[in-house]
């Protein structure tokens, strides 16, 4: 009876789960300017690249990062990749999301249906996964194409980035459960921008002091680099592993609060 | 299809539903009346097993709202108070996609949402946004959705609130024809018209609690008179004259602007009032409705 | 979309924290590795650059959502065009209100960075005129585009394609020479390089890449057409 019941609860549909992203595939075919605005979320870490990556890597002759040598350009790749994987997936479950739970009930009418609270959570989380992961495809494809990856260590690279775009999708749903309104999104938005500058995206974290170096190793967006960074650069570690464990945590933590807050507030 | 025995919902230290006893038969239209805060909407949401219940019985469609919540909602059509349709896709698709929720393959979706759009007259508009769209077209829309996955029993609350009266009558017509196909209706109003046009059978509720049972017609014979006599009165307050009428018709209720009398024979009351002198400045004979059975019986007006 | 309706009311970050953590990150960090350029340190280098490139963006997102809002949403232009007020004062008054923002957060901005040792030159003095005109140059004619749209839509377009791209290639952080011959002349016609030239000069020492009376200008010529298509559109638009 108890495990019959715990059964119910925890089992997740995936029929339902794929009703829930079949939403957003109808609502990018609707909506002109949720087109727009998806495909163009993928050109900033683009730009960045070009920007900051080839142009001020010009003025950098090479970096050394341990024992391996490279250009800045390889240097600041991998990390706009993460980024875009972070920023793809947070765009759907931060201001999307908090829309659809807060302001236009979207999830009030989808739960009088068969569908339950954690399947609306994988659902989404899921979508935000698929976002994110094609603007890394895009991504790998320009850096393979700039010489700043091969096609192999690209499709190991390409898996790692969906783990990033699922573990900061979860935590961003989490997040926007929790939100009151739009003016908590500003904090969240300097507190995305602080890591997008700080998590050994631009210069090597080694650089800090050590304290400085400390706090950023706790942030997520510094695992995801350092994962994605070693791979793309061919230089694989143990202490990968490590960063790999961070983010499932950070996914599973995410998915476990997203429901239990989803369901607090929806099902009273 | 619904039976609760003992039904309770708190929320903190409120209770919205306190104690009330259900039983709802396949076929039937059945409302919730009371004013707002009544606890319809509390009761509704647990009907429809997005709420759990803080006490009592509950089963619907013979299940348990708590254990097999999918399973009975996978047999519900739920029209909510304020429409949650999807801004971001079109008519059309809000049926369709709605569709998927309940596991309903893409194709047979796309036949059932052309059909209802048909039955809620919306055929024109499958491609609209649904932000441009009237309060009513909205409505129907709602309607529409909840029955996608050919319910067998529908769940409306207020379906009318806030509707002109064109909308509104739009909108009962649509409903008689779910209830004469058969489909079991649960709503929750606070018009009594409405309630007067769509159910069978009702439940006065106030305060979390139902204080009366029975068909529109029932309700009005048992607590009211056959006819109201409406006064108004230039001088005074309608109170002062309670005291000066006792004696004509059954029953005095004074309102800030009127006086209500009721009498089984509303033109004799009229008739005695002018033999005893008085000079109402309008006199408005009309049947009983369930307006004033509800406020014989909770001494409140439904609609502030 | 709704993620931008909020951005302009997040300006303090976005017109002073945010600059501050680009000179941190970049401007230290990244520069670091490197070495001098034009003779100057990195962070000398980049410092006028975020200075000017902070006054454009703040600029540029005043002119935004409060102009359509204003006519959109509250509608308070209408109201205003009840009274005796010309449409020529409801333009200059709003690009008087972005003017003191600008000049607010250039003055604070500059203060910090003479702290980080950035600032090398008295002519100094002149980069806050330097950003009010930038950033004259460039509201007027975003605040004109802003009175002739319906949907705000636009704005993220104008976010991404206009103004995160100019930022990133108007010489704030490589000197615009270093680009592909084919896109140079994009960053010449923006009204950021100039602004960014104009700042590193004041704050540097050095001369400009073109006479800085080109580059004034450039600017002011900008900003009088701006303010010409700013006065057509708000009469267009009061007139419907």
């Amino acid at each position: 009876m108890v495990t019959a019941i715990l059964a119910n609860r925890l089992v997740a549909s995936p029929s339902r789960i794929g009703a829930v992203i079949n939403r957003n595939v109808g609502a990018l075919r609707s909506g002109p300017s949720y087109w727009l605005v998806l495909v163009s979320g993928f050109f900033e870490p683009v730009l960045y690249l070009f920007s900051i990556g080839i142009g001020v890597g010009q003025l950098i002759p090479s970096l050394t990062l341990g024992d391996r040598v490279m250009s800045y350009a390889q240097f600041v790749a991998p990390a706009m990749l993460a980024v875009s994987a972070m920023s793809g997936a947070l765009a759907e479950t931060t201001f999307n999301f908090f829309f659809k739970f807060k302001y236009v009930k979207t999830y009030e009418g989808v739960l009088a249906t068969p569908v339950r609270p954690m399947e609306i959570a994988l659902g989404e989380l899921l979508w935000a996964t698929i976002r994110g992961s094609l603007y890394t495809g895009g991504f790998l494809v320009v850096m393979i194409a700039m010489g700043l990856t091969t096609v192999g260590w690209a499709i190991v690279a390409f898996p790692a980035t969906m783990l990033v775009g699922l573990a900061f999708g979860a935590v961003g749903m989490a997040v926007s459960t929790l939100i009151r309104g739009w003016q908590d999104f500003d904090l969240m938005f300097a507190g995305q921008f602080a890591m997008f500058l700080f998590s050994g995206t631009f210069s090597p974290v080694q650089d800090y002091p050590l304290g400085v170096e400390i706090v950023i190793g706790i942030t997520p967006l510094y695992h995801a680099v350092e994962l994605v960074r070693g791979i793309t650069t061919g230089a694989l570690s143990l202490g990968m592993l490590g960063n790999v464990a961070y983010l499932v945590a950070m996914g599973g933590l995410g998915v476990w609060l997203a429901n239990r807050r989803m369901t607090k507030v929806l099902c009273t | 299809m619904i039976y609760a025995r003992g039904l309770v919902k708190r929320f903190g230290e409120f209770t919205a539903v306190d104690g009330i006893d259900l039983d709802v038969a396949p076929g039937e239209a059945f409302g919730f009346l009371g004013p707002n805060g009544a606890g319809k909407s509390s009761t509704m949401r647990m009907i429809g097993c997005v709420s759990t219940p803080s006490g009592g019985e509950l089963r619907i469609l013979g299940k348990d709202p708590v254990r097999d919540g999918p399973a009975i909602r996978a047999r519900l059509g739920v029209c909510p108070q304020t429409d949650n349709l999807d801004p971001d896709l079109h008519v059309f698709e809000n049926l369709t996609t709605y569709a998927r929720y309940f596991g309903i393959p893409r194709a047979e979706a796309r036949r059932r949402a052309t059909e209802l759009l048909e039955f809620v007259q919306l055929t024109e508009k499958a491609t609209s946004m649904v932000e441009p769209l009237s309060g009513g077209m909205k409505r129907r829309l709602s309607i529409a959705r909840a029955m996608v996955n050919e319910p067998d029993l529908v769940l409306l609350d207020e379906p009318t609130t806030g509707l002109d009266p064109q909308a509104r009558h739009l909108v009962w017509e649509r409903l008689f024809r779910l209830k004469q196909r058969g489909v079991t209706l649960v709503l929750t109003t606070h018009y009594m018209d409405e309630a007067e046009q769509l159910c069978d059978r009702l439940v006065v509720m106030d305060g979390g609690k139902i204080v009366a049972e029975g068909s529109p017609r029932h309700l009005i014979d048992t607590y009211s008179t056959r006819e109201v006599v409406e006064l108004r009165f230039g001088d005074e307050a309608p109170s002062s004259y309670v005291d000066k009428l006792a004696g004509i018709g059954e029953r005095l209720d004074p309102l800030p602007d009127r006086l209500l009398l009721y009498s089984a024979d509303g033109d004799a009351a009229v008739s005695e009032l002018h033999r005893r002198g008085f000079t109402p400045s309008s006199v408005l004979v009309r049947r009983s409705t369930l307006e004033d059975v509800f406020l014989i019986l909770t001494g409140r007006t439904l609609v502030d | 979309m709704v993620l931008y309706r909020r951005l302009w009311q997040a300006s303090v970050f976005s017109s002073f924290v945010l600059p501050v953590l680009f000179v941190v990150s970049i401007g230290i960090g990244v520069g670091g590795y490197v070495g001098e350029i034009d003779g100057w340190d990195y962070l000398s280098y980049i410092v006028p650059g975020i200075l000017a490139s902070g006054a454009f963006q703040t600029a540029l997102s005043e002119s935004t959502f409060p102009v359509l809002g204003a006519f959109k949403w509250t509608r308070s232009y209408h109201a205003a065009r009840a009274t005796p007020v010309r449409i020529i004062d409801m333009v200059l008054g709003w690009q008087l209100y972005i003017q003191f923002r600008v000049a607010a957060a250039s003055i604070v901005f500059l203060l910090v960075s003479a702290v980080f040792g950035a600032v090398h030159s008295p002519w100094v003095v002149l980069t806050p005129l330097i950003c009010g005109l930038l950033a004259l140059s460039t509201a007027a004619s975003v605040s004109a585009f802003s009175a002739t749209i319906e949907n705000d839509s636009y704005f993220s377009l104008l976010f991404r394609f206009v103004m995160i791209p100019a930022t990133l290639f108007s010489g704030v952080f490589f000197p615009v020479e270093q680009l592909p011959a084919v896109v140079r002349p994009l960053a010449y016609a923006s009204p950021l390089w100039h602004g960014v030239e104009l700042s590193r000069s004041a704050m540097l020492g050095g001369a400009t890449p073109w006479p800085w009376a080109v580059h004034v200008g450039y600017l002011i010529l900008l900003s009088a057409l701006g303010l010409w298509w700013a006065w057509r559109a708000y009469s267009k638009r009061l007139r419907d």
